[in-house]
Order: structure tokens, then C-alpha cells, then sequence
């Protein structure tokens, strides 16, 4: 499955008083980059796409239809979590399995594609272990193989290599980068790492207060076009 | 750790109160120890079909209200679980708590209010039987009453497991499309499957081990158990030597049980899985939501009903007439003053075991293992839920009868002393926290500029203490007000608590009376178990 447009119109949110106004599109098959301090409401607008929240007014679409009260599963939208995203009571291959049938009932051609899925992100023979016996960077790879079996345009990525070292992060990175242009996956991933942008994304959303402060291309937030509430939040050097 | 005087200090008084607690031990013991000695045949000649009867019988109600209380309060707790929005959820956990507030004599009285034979639904139940309802009594009865306490403790323990699943699995079931079975299955019974042997164990204790609601709801020797039969064996056959061997009987059968309790727990290991969002994701069907709130609806009316019958029954009573009645208030007032000193009583106790164990701990350091002492001063406590205060009551019943001291003159002190120990698991559980944090904070200090003795108690260990004593000295006071396990052994003519004199009333057929009594001794036990729950949610 190929990617799909991803568009916010005029979309509010008020949060035990805190406001959320989100306006933006986003290309098919493209990967953008979320940024912004703390609170800006980086997770906030994942939530929404994803359908954890919803919204007070306004439109989502994704491959233009309106999905801004559809239930999350009912969304074109995969998402994985900075933690908690495997069930600690079951192995490598039901936690991915869960992305096909989240009633573990899996025919021939499931388990085969769960099988390759869990090959695809390098961790072929590692089917049976629980997930307390993997690294933090392993079970963000099962979550990706996950994401691979679910087959769902869209990706989202709440800050999910925060809790992991630099050189670690650099190969999830480029692991996701790799997936997502295989699947022509559209890809929207929070950080606050500013290379973590660099690498991944063509893309960059920059958010303060509840709201897109800036927008473009990555080349130009890291040329000499930098906006002015990016060099503040980044420190100029 | 410097300043080794001060801390030598805090240690006698806590050898002193395990001596104390000893001495009530030690005491029951001798006396059971002596009457089985003295009349050997006789204690012997009790392991007959009867004992038989009422082992089985205690043990199959145990397990009967455990399942009875343990599957539906899972169905409860999830049903709240899955309706976060619900309107009155809030209501109805707090509702759930009311139980352990209330003595078991009063909860029994507000079973009987509502399907006894002249109860509330007693005209209802005629009809829908086509005969004369005779009213809930025996195994029913008790099974009844068991669930209206165990249900809504199991239920809020498991709510607790269930709050415990990390908001992220719950956004991932959402967002894979788990149905309810699945979402059972996959993410919540893992949860409950931790939580479940504790529950169902503690719920199974406190069944074999109810005194009150078999002997108010039970009937004859078809339904009794134990602690019914050794207070019967003392109180009406005057048959030491079979209260002996049941006892005995059922010290081996609260030991095998927390054996096997301590067992089942030493294997629950949860995940440390922290959870990033606090927010939970939530996304039910319609029918989903409507089967929980029916869920909910019948688990409140089922707690909500015998507490409604308490006070409709007890209205019902000439309240003027018994406020009026010497009897009552020569038994409220004998209440009073025996529960503020088992109270007084108990939270001495505790305190000196509280401070005793971290006076224990700093002189040792951090790396050598507690000694005896410190590990009997952190334990200790907890044999008493062990030993029922039946059977330490049995014990010194025995044991004042052989030495040819008078039995019922005992009363007081037997009443204070055992309420006290029974009391301090719970005491020392509010008081522990706050004087272990406060201690690590204020420790040097207070060594460094030289307070200690009175001056130390006053000024740095008061204050922050104060409200945990007041939530241990409540809670103390509530338990012993309510108990009617020592006072039925021990009362008489001369000494009568309230819980005694409304098992008098009920005795004497006088049901209004006693409904009556019921509802003051419930106002008041529940008043302060509020008051204790206040003092301890303004500590946090």
C-alpha cells in the first residue's frame, strides 16, 4: 500500500484550557519531521490523527476522506510509542501478529508475512523471546515489524527513539527511513533531536503553543533561512 | 550513624511492647496448652463426626463466598474500568468502601433487614415463592453477607490492577481494533491473573475466619464453622476440651492458608513498565457500554441495599425510647471508654514498633542484614492476622477458668488488649511511612545539633506524625467498637459492650431494638472510619 495525504483543516482542540489550533498539509509519501519545546503539542496532534483524541472542530483527512470521528482502529494510521509498545506477556511474533489480527487468528499467508516482517527489521530467530529479554532498540523494532503487517499509509512516531543512545538512534532511523520509502509510506515522527530531522525528513513542522509557528522544507531550516523561532528553540550557535 | 544513646532509647519500648504482645500470645497458648493437658481424653474425644462437619463446612462457605465475591467483583472492577465517564462512577467506588467501615453485626443485621423473615422483601419473596418466605438464614445467609463485605474489596483491588495497564496499551488496543473478548484476553486478564491469587486469598482468610455473620446468619450445627463452634463449645456446652482441639484445628488451618497465601505471593512479579501517557484511550461499542453499566447498576444495588435497609430498619426503631433505656447507654458508654483505650492501647504499640524497627535499622547500617529483634519488631505485628481474636480469647478463657480466676471479671482488660493487637497491622500501616520518611530527613540533624528525648518527640516527630496517629487511633476505635468476637466470650451481666447488648436484643426476638442499636453503632463506626480516611488523604 502506497501512501496517503495527510491534511489538518482548521482543526481545535481545547485541553483542560489549553488551546490546540492545527491548519497544515502534508504530501503523500513524504516524512516530516514534528518539533518544538515541551507542551508545544507535538504528541497532542499525533493523538488527533491517530484518533486518541478528538477534535472539537475541524477536518482530518487522510487520502481525503474525513477521519476526525472515526474510531482509532477504523484509521489508516499506525502509530508507535517512545515505550509500552509490546505486551510483556507475549513474544516477539504475537506482538507483531497483533498487527494483523488483533485476535491472534492468523491463516498460512499471515504467519508467513508476520515471519518476514520480524526478518525485515533484523530480528529473524528471535520469534519466541519476551520482550523483557530485548534491548530498547529491539522492541522498537518489533514495533516496526508491527507497523510492516498492519500495511497502513500512514506512520506515526511519538519521539520513539528517545530513550536510546546516539549511534543506536542513527540505525533506527535509518531503518524507518528504508521502510517507509519501501512502502511509500507518509511518515510524521516527533523529536527533539535536530539531526534525528536532518536525517529522516524532507519535511519539517515546527509547533509552539498549540499551534504551527513554521513549515518547509528541512533544507531550510538548517540553511541559512532558518525561521526565528527554530534558531531560539535549537540555540544559535 | 552517630548518637547511639538517643537510639538505644527508641529500642526499649519496642522490646517492651513484643513482650506485651508475647504475654496475650503466650497466655492464650498456656491456656490451651494446660486445658489439653489436664483433660486429655477430653480434647481427644472431640475429633468426632461433628468436627468433621464443621471443617467442611467452613472451609466449602469459605470458597463459596470467595468465588462468589471474587468473579462478579472482576466483572465490577472492569465495568468500571471501561466506563471511565460513567455519571456516579466516582460515587459508586467510594460506595464500595463503605463496607469495610461498617462492624460485621451491623452488615449481618442489614442482610437480615432486607431478606430476613420479617424483611423488607420478606412479603416479596412470599409471592414469588407461593409460600411463607422464611427468611434468609444458614448457608445463604452467610454466603449473603460474605459477598456484601468481599465483593466491593475485590472489586477495588482489581480496579486498581486494571488502572495499572499502562494508557499505551490501551491506545494500542484502540488503535488495533481489539474487540472486548480480545482486549479481555490480550490485556487486561494478564493484569487481573497478577492481582487474582492475592485477592481470592485474602478473601478466602477473611471467610474462614468470620466469627459475627455465622454466628447471626448461621444456623445450628448444619451451618457452623470453627470460630461459631469454639465460642458455643465455651459459652454453651462448657466443653473446654473440645474449644481446645478446634482451636488447634483452626490455628492449622489459617496457618496452611497464609502459608500458601505467602507462596502464591512470592511468585507475583509485575513488569516495570512505566506508563508515558496518563491518559487512557478508550473506545467501546455501544452495547459494550450499556452491558457495564448494568454490570454496575446490580453491583450497587446489591451494596447499597442492606446499608439502605440499616437505616431504614434502624428509623424504624424507637430511637428516643432506647437513647433513653439505661441498658443502652451504660453499654454505649462502656463502648466508648474500651474502644478509646484499645485504641490509646494500640497506637502506643505500634508506635513503639514503629520506631523501635528504624532505631534498629540506622544502628545497624545499610549493609549488615536486620537482626531477630528488628525483623519481630517489622513482623510481629502481622501474626495477629494469623491468630483470629477467637482463639486468643479461647486461649485466656481456658486458661483464667483453670487457674480459678473469674472469667468474666477479665472482660475489660481481655476486650482492650486483644482489640489492640488486632488493630495494629492497620495502625502500623499508616503510622510506618510517615515516620520512616520523617526519620530519614530529620535523622542527622537532629544528631547534629543535639535534639533528642521528649524534646525530639515534641518538636520533630509530632508534626508530622500527628495525622497518620489520628488515622491509626480512628481506624483502632472503629475496629474494637465494632467487634463482637472477644466481648461474646467474655461478656455478662456486668460488663456489656453495645455489639453484645444487640446480640442480646436479636437473642430475645426484640428485632426492632436491635436494628435500632445498629444503626447508632454503624453511624458511628462509619463516622470514623471517614474521619480516619480524612486524616490520612490530608498526609499525602
Amino acid at each position: 500500500m502506497s501512501g496517503a495525504d495527510i491534511s489538518c483543516r482548521d482543526v481545535r482542540l481545547n485541553r483542560g484550557g489549553q488551546k490546540f489550533s492545527f491548519d497544515f498539509t502534508l504530501a503523500s509519501g513524504s516524512v516530516a519531521a514534528l518539533m518544538g519545546p515541551s507542551g508545544s503539542g507535538k504528541s497532542t496532534l499525533l493523538d488527533l490523527i491517530a484518533g486518541f483524541e478528538t477534535p472539537g472542530s475541524g477536518a482530518i483527512l487522510i487520502g481525503g476522506r474525513d477521519v476526525a470521528r472515526d474510531a482509532p482502529a477504523r484509521r489508516p494510521v499506525s502509530m508507535v510509542f517512545q515505550e509500552n509498545n509490546l505486551f510483556g506477556h507475549l513474544d516477539v511474533f504475537a506482538n507483531v501478529a497483533l498487527g494483523r489480527s488483533p485476535s491472534l487468528k492468523l491463516d498460512e499467508r499471515g504467519r508467513a508475512d508476520v515471519g518476514a516482517a520480524i526478518e525485515r527489521v533484523g530480528l529473524g530467530g528471535k520469534e519466541k523471546r519476551p520482550p523483557a529479554t530485548l534491548s530498547g532498540g529491539e522492541r522498537q523494532r518489533v514495533a516496526l515489524a508491527r507497523v510492516l503487517v498492519r500495511d497502513r499509509p500512514v506512520l506515526l512516531l511519538d519521539e520513539p527513539f528517545a530513550a536510546l543512545g546516539p549511534a543506536l538512534r542513527a540505525d533506527m532511523i535509518a531503518l524507518v527511513r528504508e521502510l517507509s520509502a519501501e512502502r511509500g509510506m507518509t511518515v510524521l515522527m516527533a523529536t527533539h533531536h535536530p539531526d534525528d530531522a536532518e536525517r529522516i525528513a524532507d519535511t519539517m513542522l515546527y509547533l509552539e503553543a498549540g499551534t504551527i509557528a513554521a513549515s518547509g522544507p528541512v533544507s531550510m531550516f538548517f540553511g541559512p533561512d532558518m525561521p526565528e523561532a527554530f534558531r531560539r528553540y535549537v540555540g544559535s550557535e | 550513624m552517630p548518637a547511639a544513646a538517643p537510639i538505644r532509647g527508641r529500642i526499649l519500648p519496642g522490646a517492651l511492647a513484643l513482650g506485651a504482645i508475647g504475654l496475650v500470645m503466650g497466655g492464650a497458648a498456656a491456656g490451651l496448652i494446660w486445658e489439653a493437658g489436664s483433660d486429655w481424653s477430653g480434647a481427644a474425644s472431640a475429633l468426632d463426626g461433628y468436627l468433621m462437619r464443621v471443617v467442611r463446612f467452613t472451609l466449602w462457605q469459605a470458597l463459596l463466598s470467595t468465588v462468589l465475591s471474587v468473579l462478579p467483583g472482576i466483572f465490577v472492577a472492569r465495568a468500571l474500568a471501561r466506563l471511565p465517564a460513567f455519571p456516579g462512577r466516582g460515587a459508586i467506588v467510594w460506595l464500595f468502601g463503605v463496607p469495610l467501615a461498617l462492624p460485621a453485626i451491623v452488615a449481618a443485621l442489614g442482610v437480615l433487614a432486607l431478606l430476613g423473615r420479617a424483611g423488607i422483601f420478606a412479603d416479596v419473596l412470599s409471592t414469588l415463592t407461593g409460600d411463607d418466605w422464611p427468611g434468609i438464614y444458614g448457608l445463604s445467609g452467610i454466603l449473603v453477607a460474605h459477598v456484601f463485605f468481599n465483593m466491593p474489596l475485590a472489586a477495588r483491588m482489581f480496579l486498581e490492577a486494571f488502572n495499572a495497564i499502562p494508557a499505551d496499551h490501551r491506545r494500542l488496543e484502540a488503535q488495533l481494533g481489539m474487540s472486548s473478548w480480545s482486549a479481555w484476553r490480550l490485556v487486561e486478564w494478564p493484569a487481573v491473573r497478577v492481582a487474582l491469587p492475592g485477592v481470592a486469598m485474602l478473601v478466602f482468610m477473611l471467610c474462614i475466619t468470620s466469627f459475627t455473620i455465622v454466628l447471626l446468619l448461621g444456623g445450628g450445627p448444619a451451618a457452623t464453622t470453627l470460630e461459631v463452634a469454639i465460642y458455643q463449645a465455651l459459652r454453651f456446652d462448657f466443653d473446654p476440651g473440645r474449644a481446645v482441639t478446634l482451636t488447634f484445628v483452626q490455628l492449622v488451618l489459617t496457618g496452611v492458608v497464609v502459608a500458601v497465601a505467602a507462596r502464591l505471593g512470592a511468585q507475583i512479579a509485575g513488569e516495570a513498565f512505566l506508563s508515558v501517557s496518563g491518559r487512557t484511550g478508550l473506545f467501546t461499542s455501544g452495547t459494550e457500554k450499556l452491558v457495564n453499566a448494568v454490570i454496575l447498576a446490580a453491583g450497587f444495588l446489591f451494596v447499597a441495599g442492606p446499608m439502605a435497609a440499616i437505616v431504614l430498619a434502624g428509623l424504624d426503631a424507637d430511637l428516643m425510647r432506647l437513647l433513653g433505656e439505661a441498658s443502652v447507654r451504660d453499654a454505649a458508654v462502656t463502648s466508648l471508654v474500651l474502644a478509646l483505650l484499645a485504641a490509646s492501647l494500640s497506637v502506643a504499640l505500634s508506635v513503639s514498633l514503629v520506631m523501635a524497627r528504624r532505631a534498629l535499622e540506622l544502628r545497624r547500617g545499610r549493609l549488615r542484614s536486620p537482626g531477630i529483634l528488628e525483623r519481630m519488631t517489622d513482623q510481629g505485628a502481622a501474626l495477629v492476622l494469623v491468630i483470629p481474636p477467637i482463639v486468643i480469647g479461647a486461649g485466656w478463657f481456658v486458661l483464667l477458668r483453670q487457674s480459678g480466676a473469674g472469667v468474666f471479671a477479665a472482660a475489660p482488660v481481655m476486650v482492650v488488649t486483644v482489640n489492640a493487637i488486632m488493630a495494629m497491622p492497620f495502625a502500623m500501616r499508616a503510622i510506618r511511612p510517615a515516620y520512616d520518611s520523617a526519620s530519614a530527613r530529620h535523622e542527622r540533624l537532629c544528631a547534629q545539633l543535639g535534639i533528642s528525648g521528649l524534646a525530639r518527640l515534641r518538636l520533630i516527630d509530632w508534626p508530622p506524625l500527628r495525622r497518620p496517629l489520628a488515622t491509626a487511633f480512628a481506624f483502632a476505635m472503629a475496629l474494637s467498637l465494632g467487634d463482637l468476637g472477644v466481648i461474646a466470650l467474655f461478656g455478662s451481666e456486668y460488663v456489656k459492650t453495645l455489639p453484645y447488648l444487640l446480640l442480646e436484643r436479636l437473642s430475645a426476638y426484640r428485632t426492632q431494638d436491635a436494628a435500632g442499636v445498629a444503626l447508632m453503632l454503624g453511624t458511628l463506626c462509619f463516622a470514623l472510619m471517614m474521619f480516619a480516611d480524612w486524616a490520612s488523604r490530608r498526609t499525602r
